[in-house]
């Protein structure tokens, strides 16, 4: 193992957990406004294959993040509209979204099977990517440092903004910030509408950076990791972006095995990333209060203004 | 100002017309929904509606691929209800499914011939056993640690698949199968018997008639279904019943698992006759939709596990007659949920028109 290997390492690193970084601060600040939506991996696929149509199409993958944005909005959306006006059930729905997500793109996907794609281009910070070694860590691709953009604004915005403050007293108790005038069903429209355009962008950098190409189902069950790691997290974003790092490192470890002289079949390694949420799962859960202490109060429970 | 003249408003009570009422509901405006799709791929809307849903049933062999693939989903969807209405969300039915298959599978691959005669009772019941034990972890980790079941079951799904990829590629490959993933074809004795002659549904659909009937006995007329109705209904007065939670969790989980595991076996040792990188186009995830629709009565997911198999039929049809990607079915699929979710507002809540107010009384 010399220094090239471990950069190597960190640099897949890094690129894998992207676009849980994306999908999971969107959830963040959803489940912080008190909605569970369990629909993230359905507009991760939706956000996947706008991207790459629209990448395809255009030649412009600017054009293509933006379609992808819109895409996971337009099913945060229709996730907003049924349990946020017409009240049902927040879990039933979320499957609901993600079993329509699958199926939506897997039909429209069909014609895009197999077709290239202009992968995304790398930015290089001037000075430090020409430096020998090292300089790998910095050429990375303008969404990977967009990640971290938006690591700050989220966490700026959920600690200092008078915004935030609403968000999070709507998700502790929704009766009460209505009674104090709060907006709690606009607000909580933002916040979805906001998760909906994040796992946009994390299904977008699927189809264009980490794989560029459109498989059907090809978020693999990111979008239900990214779920995870908001509880791994405890609903705090510094946390979200530690984890992301953390399962980025599981999943390349699987790809680097091989080259340790690790002698395990390749599906028992695939299975790492799957068997590392459950674990992270438990040590975290195990405590009860843990989750008693961050769950946003109302998470998951629909708010009515009259009753 | 012009108000909006209609008004929602909670009815004193759900209204019964409507909790049944919606699914059909659903399922028209899914219909009206496929036309649309139908319409915009530049298809007569009407004959590609009768390709979906008429012409697959028009023949003995259509009915008997609609009984086929109705019975996975039935399973599936029997053994989810009970969960669902007990609070516990088992969303892994596919991955119960992918380990009863392997179970079940493994005694015919190994056993079948020291098993001789009885070899397929034994497969079926390895099969329950294999979803019940993929189904107890979720369980164990939700009443021992308090982890979510949804993600838990849901990770299990992607474990269950690489398991069988791992298998399929090493041990349990056929030795004569020209490198093939997947195992040497189960004998005749260790395949379901079909219904009739020339039919492909098999003796696994009496099995799920016969769960549906014991799953309505369950949950109506026993004291252990009666807990979990509570359960799920009013978790705060089954506690101070003093009914047990974890019991609930333990026994909703065994029961879908059990359900799906069967569900693996009865394709592997029906349809497929062998274990192979693919036994279920997502049935397990179907059956969420199942049974919803079918309200999460027995009854009620018969019949809607019917409808879901007409879809599964209906987008192959299309895809051999119109050559429209059979991928319409998960699209219909996801609408028909949605549909009935919204519709079921109006099972709490009525449409009013707001009553004028006279020039008096506004004052």
């Amino acid at each position: 193992m010399t220094a090239e290997h471990w950069i190597a390492i960190f640099v897949s690193t890094v690129v894998a957990a992207t676009p849980l970084i994306y999908a999971a601060l969107g959830e963040l600040v959803v489940e912080r406004a008190g909605v569970l939506n369990l629909g993230v991996e359905g507009m991760m696929l939706v956000g996947a294959l706008a991207a790459f149509a629209v990448g395809h199409s255009s030649g412009s993958l600017l054009l293509g993040y933006g379609a992808a944005m819109l895409a996971g909005m337009a099913l945060a959306l229709l996730f907003g509209f049924l349990t946020l006006t017409l009240q049902t059930n927040q879990v039933a729905t979320g499957l609901a979204l993600t079993l329509f997500g699958l199926g939506l793109s897997a039909f429209i996907g069909r014609s895009f099977t197999g077709l290239p794609i202009p992968g995304l281009e790398s930015l290089n910070v001037p000075g430090l990517s020409s430096l020998p070694i090292v300089g790998a860590l910095f050429h990375f691709d303008v969404v990977v440092y967009g990640s971290l953009v938006l690591f700050v604004l989220v966490s700026r915005f959920l600690k200092r903004s008078r915004t935030g403050l609403q968000l999070r007293a709507i998700g502790e108790s929704p009766s009460a910030a209505h009674a104090l005038g709060q907006p709690v069903i606009g607000i909580r429209y933002a916040a979805v509408l906001f998760g909906g355009a994040m796992s946009g962008i994390a299904g977008a950098y699927l189809s264009t950076a980490l794989t560029p190409m459109w498989v059907e189902g090809m978020s693999a069950g990111r979008g239900w990791i990214a779920l995870a790691l908001v509880v791994f997290a405890t609903w705090k974003p510094l946390r979200v972006l530690l984890g992301a790092y953390l399962f980025g490192g599981v999943t390349v470890m699987q790809l680097y095995a091989q080259g340790f002289g690790v002698d395990v079949p390749s599906e028992i390694l695939s299975m790492l990333p799957y068997v590392a949420t459950i674990v992270v799962l438990v040590i975290i859960c195990r405590n009860p209060r843990t989750i008693l202490l961050n769950q946003p109060a109302s998470l998951g429970k629909s708010f009515h203004p009259d009753s | 100002m012009v108000e909006w003249p209609l008004r929602l408003e909670r009815r004193a009570a759900p209204s019964r017309l409507m909790r049944f009422g919606s699914p059909l509901f659903a399922a028209l405006a899914m219909a009206v929904t496929g036309a649309c799709v139908f319409a915009a791929m530049g298809q007569a809307p009407l004959s590609a509606l009768y390709l979906f849903f008429i012409d697959p049933l028009m023949s003995g062999y259509g009915i008997g691929e609609l009984l086929l693939k109705a019975t996975p989903l039935m399973l599936c969807a029997l053994g989810l209800a009970h969960g669902f209405r007990a609070n516990v969300w088992n969303i892994g039915a596919e991955g119960q499914l992918t380990l009863g298959a392997i179970a079940g599978g493994g005694v015919a691959l190994f056993w079948g011939a020291a098993l001789g005669k009885f070899a397929l009772p034994v497969m079926l019941c390895a099969g329950v056993l294999g979803g019940m034990a993929w189904a107890a972890i979720p369980a164990l980790l939700r009443t021992r640690f308090n982890t979510s079941e949804i993600l838990v079951s849901l990770m299990l799904v992607y474990i269950a698949q690489l398991l069988l990829v791992y298998l399929l590629h090493g041990a349990w490959r056929d030795p004569e199968g020209f490198n093939f993933p997947q195992s040497k074809v189960f004998e005749d004795s260790q395949i379901l018997s079909t219904l009739a002659d020339g039919m492909r549904a098999n003796t696994a659909f009496i099995l799920a008639l016969a769960l549906a009937a014991i799953s309505w006995i369950f949950s109506s007329r026993t004291f252990a279904g009666y807990r979990m109705l509570v359960a799920g209904l009013a978790p705060a007065a089954a506690s101070y019943a003093g009914f047990s939670e974890k019991r609930n969790i333990w026994l909703a989980l065994l029961i879908g698992g059990g359900a799906a595991g069967l569900a693996g076996i009865s394709e592997v040792a029906g349809p497929i006759g062998r274990l192979q990188l693919s036994i279920s186009p997502g049935y397990g995830f179907a059956a969420i939709i199942v049974a919803f629709v079918g309200r999460l009565h027995p009854l009620g997911i018969v019949l809607a596990s019917l409808l879901m198999s007409l879809l599964y039929l209906g987008g192959e049809s299309v895809q051999l007659s119109l050559q429209l990607p059979s991928a319409v079915t998960g699209l219909f699929q996801g609408t028909l949920l949605f549909y009935l979710l919204a519709a079921d507002l109006f099972v709490g809540f009525r449409l009013r028109v707001k009553p004028r107010l006279l020039p008096e009384a506004a004052r």
